[in-house]
């Protein structure tokens, strides 16, 4: 939906490249084209902590498909799959031109099957291709088939990304509508937790992937919006929102206000022994009776309460919302 | 930019060509559309997106989808699945023609992605509760328009008419992105097939069910209204002699030539998936 190169130039964004996973230290080396000095990016962040709980080594990487703008012409059968032991401290892998931004992994979280897809957000904007999103539906199809023959097993997504990629606009939507499809397929039957880290946040098409997971955990420092902030500017106006301005941004849409207001089930800090806490919290409450998405007389309510003209502000909306407890 | 975009009818000219004479279903919003009408005995829900110059949120009154708009869509679908829980369950005829979603500040306050998110689940919903789901696009289909107005339907079917638009941002946002002109972004299109904003490309993308030629979209003649309805009718009998799900996308010819990767990284994992 949206293209969305948070806190990067374009020309840098093309020029990406996946230099160094170092899992003990959480981080990825990027190259910037104007400074000879590479810095360092919690890129995989959040996998890499997740893929430590996963007893079973074995992560399944199906890579590529995720090219540059300048490489436009080669969107086509750009991938190629592998298998890859990725035990902690392991490295992935340097490739050149081809990057994953989803990456599968597919093991035991506390004891039981589980399965987490993960977008990987410091790579053009984690924005999602037809590569990198089928791989995020096949797996949701391939779970759902696992729990529907008697074997539940537990899927995580995290959710770090700016939308659909624009250089394989209808493509990448129209996958993203097969991930909405096999999340709301899936989720009868085992609860689906979204995570949202934050660094890029979530936006466009899988922002709408967010609002259908069962329970989703949420960093303060991450966002949540279907419009990022440079688009919402872009297409009303700078009085309409300055994308500049990053407390009103945060007040919106932030995770700690995502969470007062009861788009969020959980926020936590950064950490990943309460993250991973969290996940098995959250899990052990099982299928909800309804989802948030399916609460529609609630929030049909509750937005026919908000005043247009004098619209709230955050804070105000976290009085009148607290915690998704509505009127 | 909004405020020069063209008040488009082409959602109500739909909705009232294929309502026939049947009493719209009080909505409370003049931007949501919504009908129970009787084709050949067969009962099917109609629900359009049009402009409503008085909405009560600013951004949302040029045909957008807003915050009203998806809860609404929501109630008006899931309404159709409670009214049909133990008979025939009616088709869902969702008509596009919708100009995004609502860009604004108190959309991202009040959060419209799970206003979006709520419409998509009520139509997946109806899908999987048996209601054949069918989306005509007739006019604009742009980004979460599309995804929450149209995208989780069984079958997809478009009016071949150069006003018919699918594309996940608008031309001119999109050409300020990639850093081109409108021009250059048209002429990518040409080869780069999912970057295309004509329906005659997107087409070949194998999402279609069917590209309906000979219709006059803005102005359609009786003859062409039967025809569409003939159209959609058939879509509804395909419906029926297929899964339920989504899978008529990647089965078909189109799909195996452009949309090549997508079967190809499912073949992958469904061969590793269980190697682990």
């Amino acid at each position: 939906m949206l293209f969305a190169l948070y806190g990067f130039r374009s020309a840098e964004v093309a020029g990406l490249r996946l230099e160094e996973v170092n899992w003990e230290r959480d981080i990825i080396m990027i190259s910037r084209p104007k400074q000879r000095r590479a810095q360092e990016y919690p890129l995989y962040k959040a996998l890499a902590k997740l893929s430590f709980a996963i007893s079973n080594k074995l992560v399944h990487v199906v890579r590529g498909g995720d090219e540059a703008l300048g490489r436009i012409h080669r969107v086509r059968h750009l991938f190629e799959g592998q298998r890859l032991a990725l035990p902690p401290g392991g490295r992935v892998p340097s490739r050149r031109r081809q990057q994953p931004v989803a990456l599968l992994a597919h093991g035991q979280l506390a004891g039981k099957p589980a399965v987490i897809m993960a977008i990987e957000g410091a790579f053009q904007g984690g924005g999602m291709g037809e590569v990198s999103a089928s791989k995020i539906a096949g797996a949701l199809a391939l779970a759902r088939r696992d729990c529907e023959s008697g074997k539940p097993i537990l899927p995580v997504l995290l959710l770090e990304t700016g939308g659909v990629r624009l250089q394989e606009a209808n493509l990448g939507e129209a996958v993203v509508a097969e991930i909405h499809a096999e999340i709301i397929a899936l989720r009868r039957h085992v609860p689906i937790i979204g995570v949202i880290t934050g660094m890029v946040g979530c936006f466009g098409g899988m922002s709408i992937t967010a609002g259908l997971c069962s329970y989703l955990v949420i960093f303060p420092q991450a966002r949540l919006e279907l419009n990022g902030p440079e688009v919402i500017e872009q297409e009303a106006g700078i009085d309409e929102l300055d994308a500049s301005d990053k407390h009103l941004i945060w007040s919106l849409m932030g995770g700690e206000q995502r969470y007062e207001t009861g788009f969020a089930d959980a926020q936590i800090e950064d950490d990943a022994e309460l993250l991973k806490q969290t996940i098995r919290d959250l899990a052990a409450r099982g299928v909800p009776a309804r989802h948030r998405s399916e609460k529609v007389e609630e929030y049909r309510r509750s937005l026919a309460d908000i005043d247009a003209a004098a619209p709230p502000d955050g804070p105000a909306l976290r009085r009148m919302w607290p915690k998704g407890e509505m009127p | 930019m909004s405020t020069i975009m063209p008040l488009s009818s082409r959602g109500r000219t739909w909705f009232q060509a294929l309502a026939d004479k049947a009493q719209p279903v009080d909505t409370g919003l003049g931007s949501v559309l919504v009908t129970d009408a009787t084709w050949g005995g067969e009962r099917v829900r109609l629900l359009a997106i049009v402009p409503d110059p008085r909405n009560r949120f600013p951004r949302a009154r040029h045909g957008e989808l807003g915050l009203d708009e998806g809860w609404a869509l929501a109630h008006h679908v899931r309404g159709a699945i409670a009214a049909d829980r133990s008979g025939a369950k009616r088709t869902i005829i969702t008509i596009v023609d919708v100009q995004s979603q609502a860009y604004g500040r108190l959309e991202a306050l009040l959060g419209i992605h799970l206003s979006l998110a709520a419409a998509v689940d009520a139509y997946a919903a109806a899908r999987m509760a048996g209601h054949p789901v069918v989306a005509l696009i007739a006019g604009i289909a742009l980004s979460g328009g599309l995804l929450a107005h149209g995208a989780q339907a069984h079958r997809l079917l478009a009016l071949d008419d150069p006003g018919v638009v699918v594309h996940a941002m608008r031309k001119q946002s999109a050409a300020r992105i990639t850093r081109r002109t409108v021009e250059e972004l048209d002429e990518l299109g040409k080869t780069v097939i999912p970057m295309a904003y004509d329906i005659r490309q997107f087409a070949k993308l194998g999402l279609l069910h069917e590209l309906i030629a000979g219709i006059d979209a803005d102005a359609p003649s009786a003859a062409q209204i039967a025809k569409v309805k003939e159209r959609v009718a058939a879509a509804i009998v395909d419906i029926h002699n297929n899964p339920g799900d989504l899978t008529s996308r990647l089965n078909n010819a189109e799909a195996r030539v452009n949309r090549a990767a997508s079967i190809e990284v499912r073949r992958r994992l469904a061969e590793q998936w269980n190697k682990s």
